[in-house]
């Protein structure tokens, strides 16, 4: 009896250990489902997707995991065969520069522009003179002399 | 005015770059693999489980590997196409996810343009490959480059201007 309960307790702690991976690999192959797109249902990931093909790349990602590959080496395992559209985040590369930055220069030279004609209406409303109103008043002050 | 044609010329150029974007079909990606030798890959033959399928044979003269499924409607389009180039061309098949019996029956019903199929039953080798969509197309040199990938079903055009070409040596 005395052995059974010892084996029982063993049994169970390396349940215990065994469950504790699985869940760490678990959470790993949730979190790579999301970064990786099904290239059928383009704006699915492979976690969301019913295709087949979202459920072949399922299995390889999880023998992956199995194999005891890193995030990265997954990534790049899938990406050298389906290529960077498989990644939702696509890589910083000189192809994708405009994707990058162009949104961020868009607002840079908005916020430019705006900044620009504030100023220049503020200028105007706290009475400040163009150079054709200066002259003008320059003429006007002029005429007064005579 | 300088502030004025600046904001012409971001826009237009904005535009234009949207409007190449329009003209492109989503669907079709790019291969990462083309350019590079074919992925090793063994696999049962469609005509019996005790034979090999290996890549490693597909060089030494130009060929076509054609991925194609018993289910696959779209395969039909091109059949026709595959059946002809089969009398000049090498034309290899790989059988996606498909069963052995409704395969081999397709191939009785409607010809068999392949000099062998590779049976991938679970579309393993389909992954190694970059396989998305059924039926798709690689062209191979003789060195088992893979020097273009057609998806969908092969045309007569796509065949003169992307394939013949390429084997007369007119296009890289």
């Amino acid at each position: 009896m005395k052995r059974i309960t010892t084996w029982g307790f063993c049994l169970l702690f390396m349940g215990g250990a065994c469950l504790a991976a699985d869940e760490a690999g678990d959470e790993r192959y949730q979190a790579l489902l999301y970064e990786l797109r099904c290239l059928v249902c383009q704006n699915q990931s492979l976690a969301d997707s019913d295709a087949e093909l979202a459920g072949d790349l399922r299995k390889r990602v999880r023998d992956l995991i199995d194999q005891d590959m890193s995030d990265k080496q997954i990534i790049e395992h899938l990406q050298a065969r389906y290529g960077d559209f498989i990644l939702y985040r696509p890589p910083f590369a000189w192809r994708t520069v405009a994707l990058w930055t162009g949104p961020f220069v868009l607002l840079a030279l908005t916020a430019w522009l705006l900044l620009r004609r504030i100023r220049r209406r503020h200028a105007r409303a706290s009475g400040g003179l163009s150079d054709v109103e200066r002259e003008r008043l320059a003429k006007v002050l002029k005429r007064g002399d005579d | 005015m300088m502030r004025g044609w600046l904001v012409v010329v971001v826009f237009a150029g904005l535009v234009v770059m949207l409007a190449i974007g329009l003209t492109r079909d989503p669907s079709r990606v790019s291969s990462p693999l083309v350019g590079l030798p074919v992925p090793a890959f063994q696999a049962e033959r469609l005509s019996s489980a005790e034979e090999n399928f290996d890549s490693a044979a597909l060089r030494g003269e130009w060929s076509l590997l054609n991925i194609w499924a018993s289910w696959c409607t779209t395969c039909l389009e091109e059949h026709d196409l595959l059946m002809r180039l089969s009398q000049q061309l090498a034309l290899y098949g790989i059988n996606h996810r498909d069963t052995r019996d409704e395969a081999q029956n397709w191939l009785q019903v409607y010809g068999n343009p392949y000099r062998s199929s590779a049976f991938d039953e679970h579309g393993e080798v389909g992954i190694e490959l970059g396989v998305y969509k059924v039926p798709e197309t690689f062209l191979l040199d003789p060195d088992g480059v893979i020097r273009y990938k057609h998806i969908g079903a092969l045309d007569e055009k796509a065949y003169r201007e992307e394939i013949l070409a390429r084997i007369r040596g007119e296009r890289s």
